[in-house]
């Protein structure tokens, strides 16, 4: 009982001091050359125009909430697909209910005129 | 697990809802008078009425091991079912106001309700869980119902914040629960318990998760503004219906699951329950807000119910079973009579706006009348029934004291509920209190009278019940 800690705080020591050790070492071989187009932001595309702090319209979280009903949908769905073979009806009426729900929420949405730009 | 291994059985009533709030959900979308949503709720809570009942009548049956409908469950399920339908009675004509949400508003209801059965019927603590959080979810957001209205959006703020706190905690002591004991079901933690640190730990996160649900002080914090700022027929619905689950669920795993033997919770519990009767009738006592009157009493009624708990004997988790349905008409009563108060968009009503009553509509301060008295403890009303059983089941447990401090608390109660009546009766208005009268509240306010007369009259039928529950649980 005790070993196996020991052997999981052994594993937590090596994993937490890693990262550290190989900053450092790092940080002890490599060349220090920085100039202004080096420290820019170019990773992530474009300079921002204008400022950033700008209100977003309510409807891209409408959006969103039922993107989820099918993002949702498809992670069950890939996992259900591959083990279909050893899974059989159970398998099956479980996932006609749980799609049968999802579509009844995006049913909703539609006619609650969630889908149109307003 | 095959197809054949699935029966619906256990949990049919709760399916009826389900399909219920979905129905409610598409139609609403089709339909011209959203009126007709209310009373195919209804229809809904009748059927699941209907099959809760026939399978009462027969043998216990397990839903694959994490649920179990047996007379324990069908008795929460009796007390549920009526806060339901008299909740969905209760928003039918304040629902008018809010036209395009009235599909919401009862498909969210119904969802709750399904929440609070399941609680009762949980033999899992993640049933337990999911059950939980699924009536939570649907309270936060009928908190928040009138939107336009900020103290509403508060409430809804303040439940969803302190209640993903609760839930946290609820987690935290379930995790650790299965870390002391390898289990989650409740055969299997009973099987488990031990007086291991870990164990005791976990049984005080599982106390203080459920204090937080029942409004256990001191984990009241939330209820006063929740109650107050919560759309009334809401803070009627959640005072009677998530309580009971709370103290559903509550009392399953403390008093049919762990015992009394091999954990001492019980001084804990005691404790609580001289807290909560307190801090809520003295609390209350300096209301001007009838709705937060009502919720402080609410927290010193869980006090009572917890003094039940503490006895954990046969006649203790009668009593509670006993005044949780008794609670439930006399509370929802009183808040139809609340409603019947309410002005326009206000959402609150002050212990002034129900001056002089009695003179304009004689019926309605009656009712309210017997409200206060049952809810005070005054014979031959309901509560005043529910309360000697509970009391009775203290003294049973060798808890004197614990049933003295309850008796003492009630003789302090009578001071604001008698005041509620002293106001209608006594006092004299120059502008008589005008009403939004409408016969559906009526309707309810005579429900809740006939029954909490009924109860008072006849207390050994409604006993009967609430024993056939109790000897599910402990045999």
């Amino acid at each position: 009982m005790l070993n196996t800690y020991a052997v999981i705080g052994l594993y937590a020591l090596v994993a937490l001091t890693f990262p550290f050790i190989v900053l450092l070492f790092a940080r002890l071989v490599r060349p220090s050359k920085p100039n202004p187009l080096k420290n820019s932001t170019y990773e992530c595309g474009m300079e921002t125009i204008g400022d950033t702090w700008v209100q977003f319209r309510a409807q891209y979280y409408l959006f969103a909430l039922v993107f989820v009903v099918f993002d949702v949908e498809v992670v069950f769905l890939y996992p259900w697909a591959v083990a279909y073979g050893k899974l059989g009806l159970f398998a099956l009426v479980e996932m006609a209910l749980f799609i049968g729900l999802l579509a009844v929420a995006l049913v909703y949405a539609w006619r609650k005129g969630i889908l149109e730009w307003q | 697990m095959t197809l054949n291994d699935v029966v619906l059985t256990p949990i049919l009533p709760e399916a009826i809802l389900l399909l219920t709030a979905i129905l409610i959900l598409l139609i609403d979308t089709f339909l011209g008078d959203k009126r007709w949503l209310t009373w195919i709720g209804l229809a809904g809570v009748v059927l699941a009425g209907v099959s809760a009942y026939r399978l009462a009548l027969s043998e216990p049956v397990s839903f694959q091991g994490m649920a179990v409908s047996d007379h324990y469950t069908a008795f929460f399920r009796m007390v549920i079912l009526t806060a339901t339908a008299l909740g969905l009675l209760v928003a039918l004509n304040w629902l008018d106001a809010h036209g395009e949400q009235q599909g919401e508003y009862n498909a969210l209801l119904l969802l709750a309700a399904i929440g609070m059965m399941l609680m009762a019927a949980a033999t899992h603590l993640l049933t337990v869980f999911v059950a939980l959080e699924l009536l939570s979810l649907s309270l936060y957001i009928l908190a928040g119902f009138e939107r336009e209205r900020a103290t509403s959006a508060e409430a809804a703020l303040k439940y969803l914040l302190l209640g993903a706190f609760s839930s946290a905690i609820f987690l935290y002591g379930m995790a650790l629960m299965y870390a002391a004991t390898g289990a989650l079901d409740f055969a299997g933690i009973q099987q488990g318990a031990t007086m291991s640190p870990l164990f005791l730990v976990a049984v005080g996160l599982l106390i203080v998760g459920f204090g937080f649900k029942v409004a256990a002080v001191p984990f009241h914090m939330w209820t006063p503004d929740v109650y107050q700022g919560a759309p009334t027929p809401i803070t009627a619905f959640m005072s009677v219906g998530a309580k009971a689950a709370g103290f559903a669920a509550f009392v399953r795993l403390f008093v049919g699951v762990l015992g009394v033997e091999k954990v001492t919770w019980v001084p804990v519990l005691a404790a609580l329950a001289v807290l909560t009767m307190t801090v809520g009738n003295l609390a209350a006592l300096r209301q001007v807000s009838l709705k937060r009157m009502l919720a402080y009493s609410s927290i010193a009624h869980a006090g009572y119910v917890l003094v039940g708990l503490s006895a954990a004997n046969s006649t203790g988790v009668a009593a509670v079973l006993f005044y949780l349905f008794a609670y439930a008409f006399m509370n929802i009563g009183a808040f139809a009579v609340v409603i019947a108060l309410e002005r326009q968009g206000e959402g609150d009503v002050t212990l002034s706006q129900v001056r002089g009553l009695a003179h304009t509509h004689p019926l309605l301060a009656g009712a309210m009348a017997i409200f206060m008295f049952s809810l005070t403890g005054i014979p031959p009303f309901a509560g005043f029934f529910g309360k000697l059983y509970l009391f009775q089941a203290a003294v049973q447990a060798n808890l004197t004291w614990l049933a003295l401090v309850g008796v003492l608390n009630s003789a302090l109660s009578a001071y604001y509920y008698l005041n509620v009546t002293v106001q209608m009766y006594m006092a004299k208005e120059e502008t008589p209190p005008r009403l939004h009268w409408r016969p559906v509240l009526g309707l309810v306010a005579a429900i809740g009278v006939l029954f909490v007369i009924a109860i008072g009259i006849f207390p050994q039928v409604w006993l009967g019940l609430a024993k056939l529950g109790m000897l599910a649980l402990l045999g």
